[in-house]
């Protein structure tokens, strides 16, 4: 008898766990879209530019965990380092250098806003239905919606795998994009260097080509009458 | 409702997609918003991908979701870099002043 009990609350344990596995993806789902997609919208209603690029980074943040969550734990940790570490820094950067915080960014004002609104509404609203369609048009194969069929249930963890193909097989690709990096890297750098005037910096060749006539003079100092240097 | 499968992550995807685009046609003011509403739209393509890459069982999705975040990382320092050029030589990046091309 108290084996069979045991057994019975194993079973319970084991479904609760099991039901409460499917219920815990779909509260973290729901919670991280929710999110995101406020966040979004503040990206681009909120007035001042500064929050626009902290909305955007809790977008970053959020859309991560969801990856995380999915399984994609290597992606969701590169999001994060590379747009909230990077890429958002740069911008909030950007945008507190050029002080343009102050200018309010009031999209309902003005007659030029007020004509691009049912223009920017028609078309997006058109294109989210039609993504909904195609997504909604297709046949799935039911197995698909198992996500216990996915990649999270290998062995090999989603690090160890992305490593063995992303060196394999994508290594040329790979390498260009390694090639895009570096030609950014050049072009922002050409982009924003400038030639300053009038600040005094040493200069290498110069340095280096010096002769010893134009540096070196050797006079006669005569007594009491001492040597004029700078003429 | 609490069974979440791919379609859930699509519609999340479509969504942002969908607000990255106004996000580009309403802002007039500020031309960084729509570099960040380029960056939204891109991240909506990243969802698609690695939810693809998820329950389909292949690598490959993830793999360009990679690359595309390269992409994204270098359009946005280039892009960085132009608007502080033009910022340095015009004075202004609102959306409305700018108009040098004529377009």
């Amino acid at each position: 008898m108290a084996t069979d009990g045991r057994m019975f609350w194993r079973l319970i344990l084991k479904l609760t766990i099991s039901i409460d596995k499917m219920i815990a993806h779909a509260i973290f789902f729901y919670t991280f879209s929710i999110i995101a997609v406020v966040s979004a919208i503040m990206v681009t209603a909120s007035k001042n530019t500064v929050h626009s690029v902290f909305f955007l980074i809790l977008d970053f943040i959020s859309i991560s965990c969801l990856f995380i969550m999915i399984g994609a734990e290597f992606l969701g940790m590169i999001m994060l380092i590379v747009y909230v570490g990077a890429v958002a820094v740069l911008f909030l950067f950007v945008v507190m250098m050029l002080n343009v915080a102050q200018q309010k960014n009031q999209w309902f004002a003005g007659q030029a806003t007020s004509k691009h609104i049912p223009v920017g509404l028609i078309i997006s609203t058109l294109i989210f239905f039609e993504i909904i369609i195609v997504i909604g048009g297709w046949k799935y194969k039911p197995e698909i919606f198992d996500i216990n069929n996915s990649l999270a249930s290998t062995s090999v963890s989603n690090t160890h795998s992305l490593g063995q193909v992303l060196y394999t097989d994508y290594i040329h690709v790979f390498q260009i994009s390694g090639m895009i990096l570096l030609v950014a890297m050049v072009g922002a750098i050409v982009l924003t260097f400038r030639q300053r005037s009038g600040v005094k910096k040493q200069s290498y060749i110069k340095q280096i080509s010096r002769e010893r006539s134009e540096g070196v003079e050797v006079l006669e100092v005569q007594s009491n009458k001492g040597v004029k240097i700078d003429d | 409702m609490t069974e979440i499968g791919l379609g859930h992550y699509l519609t999340l995807g479509a969504v942002i997609f969908s607000i990255g685009i106004i996000g580009i046609f309403l802002n007039r003011k500020n031309i960084i918003v729509i570099l960040m509403s380029i960056e939204l739209i891109l991240l909506a393509v990243n969802i698609n991908l690695v939810a693809f890459s998820i329950y389909l069982g292949d690598l490959a999705g993830q793999v360009f979701t990679l690359f595309i975040l390269t992409v994204a990382a270098a359009e946005a320092a280039i892009g960085l870099a132009i608007i502080v050029v033009y910022f340095r030589n015009s004075g202004t990046i609102r959306v409305e002043e700018i108009d040098k091309l004529k377009g």
